[in-house]
């Protein structure tokens, strides 16, 4: 069923078709909707699943690790300071297995006050062991939830579908609503091999010495890698099923490009539009937009790149006292590859402020008459 | 119940995806981290249970006693998990559990 929807509810609706079972969540803007549709799907029983309301973050997250040690598939949602707040907690249910999927959107920090979009909420929670999808539209976030939960349950880790705010949060867009039925065959009912029975009793997280501790850690980055070619297959099926498809990065225009735009979530969406303009004034310029930024995609990135006369990285957050996220990696994922090309990294639109196409092509236009990188960063529009 | 198992596994590759315990406190004795060892005076105990309630670990385990014809259980330590912590004297509404220092 196509249906206007905001990014928001495409989390919402993408939780239901999953048949999450247990959802423990904590409102703050601008996730509010998510919770605001999931709980009242939950009470008119569209949704058979048990609510939790909980005091905080911390408990949201918490309540997700017991309902999803106990087998049941739990599904949450926050924001910025709310994720700030799991943060202990997302170690945990890392460090646990547990696939739990969890929805964030993009909101700058405080002080000062703001609610509008910036990644770098979800950046700061990059070495928790979550894995980190970064969606590009509202089908996509839909389509991410149901496809998060069959690779979390195989690998045995949690994923974080993680969306601008407003820009996509509150912005409504068609998404096909797949029938439940066709979910069903691809998300099957989760078996989980270990998990709290009391018919069959294990104590879970104890103490773990040295002598294994290092093993598990070893483990959970096997699970991350494995993940790489799990989430290209579960894509592929995806396709197959639904007619779309998702792997770990997007690319477009990007056969013939000389210079590659490397972005994610909507300054990707926006940048379609900027290539296709440049494209028209006969520009070789291709778009690649990462996708999964963990685990991070460095192989299909160095086959990607390779050969490309210049590259920029256009992150929406700012590692303070470094660069940018999204180009910290490429540049590390390219570093030993031999003639790799130069690589431009530049900060935009912290804190919600619009990235349009003007300021992409201002962006586009440094790159075409820079021979080679002459700042370690360039901050696009700041008011100097 | 899970079986009574000692770390068996040899590596990454045939090991559990997490910390998951399979049994193993029953050979893993923790009880020589105590310091201090509960001792109940049977005399002065009232059989409330009490300390049985408090004990985090738990190590008092209730067996089958006929002490009069209203009781027919007592608290015991398990002295192989005790860990010493003095919870249940405080807790021990007649104070009639001693903490006596253990002597290797
Ligand atoms: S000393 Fe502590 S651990 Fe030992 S029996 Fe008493 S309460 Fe339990
Ligand atoms: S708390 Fe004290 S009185 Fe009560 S059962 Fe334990 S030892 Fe006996």
């Amino acid at each position: 069923m196509r249906s206007v929807i905001m990014g928001n509810h495409a989390l919402s609706y993408g939780a239901k078709l999953s048949r999450a079972q247990v959802i423990a969540a904590y409102p703050i803007t601008p996730q509010t909707e998510v919770v605001e549709l999931l709980s009242q799907l939950c009470a008119n029983g569209d949704m058979k699943a048990k609510f939790i309301k909980v005091e905080s973050e911390h408990s949201a997250m918490a309540a997700s690790m017991g309902a999803s040690a106990t087998g049941a598939r739990a599904f949450t949602a926050t924001s910025s300071q709310g994720l700030a707040l799991m943060h202990e907690v997302l170690h945990w249910a890392a460090g646990a297995r547990l696939p739990i999927v969890m929805g964030n959107i993009n909101r700058a920090f405080g002080p000062p006050w703001s609610i509008w979009t910036e990644q770098n909420d979800s950046i700061a929670q990059r070495d928790t062991g979550w894995l980190q999808i970064y969606a590009s539209s509202n089908q996509e976030v839909l389509d991410s939830i149901i496809q998060s939960y069959k690779v979390a349950e195989k690998i045995s880790l949690p994923i974080m579908v993680i969306l601008d705010a407003f820009v996509l949060s509150h912005t409504y867009e068609v998404v096909d609503i797949p029938e439940q039925s066709i979910v069903d065959k691809y998300l099957p009912p989760l078996e989980m091999e270990y998990k709290l029975d009391w018919k069959n009793p294990h104590a879970f997280g104890g103490l773990t010495k040295p002598d294994w501790y290092y093993e598990l850690r070893y483990q959970i980055e096997e699970a991350q890698e494995q993940a790489k070619k799990l989430i290209v297959d579960t894509g592929k099926e995806f396709k197959e099923m639904f007619g779309r498809e998702y792997g770990l990065v997007e690319e477009y225009k990007m056969d013939d490009a000389e210079i590659v735009l490397i972005s994610s979530s909507t300054i990707a969406s926006t940048l379609h539009v900027v290539i296709d303009e440049l494209r028209e004034q006969g520009k070789k310029v291709g778009l690649l937009r990462i996708r999964v930024f963990r685990p991070f995609p460095s192989e299909e990135l160095r086959k990607i790149l390779k050969g490309r006369k210049k590259v920029a990285v256009i992150d929406r957050n700012i590692s303070f006292g470094h660069e940018g996220a999204f180009f910290t990696e490429t540049k590390a994922a390219l570093f030993n590859e031999k003639d790799h090309p130069p690589i431009f990294g530049f900060i935009a639109g912290l804190g919600g402020r619009d990235v349009t196409p003007d300021v992409l092509k201002d962006i586009f236009n440094i790159v075409e008459t820079t021979e080679w990188p002459e700042k370690d960063i360039y901050w696009i529009g700041v008011k100097l | 119940m899970a079986d009574e198992k000692e770390i068996k596994w040899t590596g990454v590759k045939d090991m559990p995806p997490m910390a998951v315990s399979l049994g193993s406190m029953r050979v893993n004795k923790t009880g020589n981290w105590r310091n201090l060892r509960p001792v109940i005076d049977y005399e002065k105990c009232i059989y409330c249970f009490i300390c049985w309630k408090f004990c985090p670990e738990p190590s008092i385990d209730i067996e089958a006693a006929q002490i009069s014809e209203r009781v027919d259980k007592k608290p015991v330590i398990n002295l192989n998990y005790c860990k010493g912590c003095g919870i249940c004297a405080e807790e021990c509404p007649v104070k009639c559990i001693e903490m006596v220092k253990e002597e290797i």
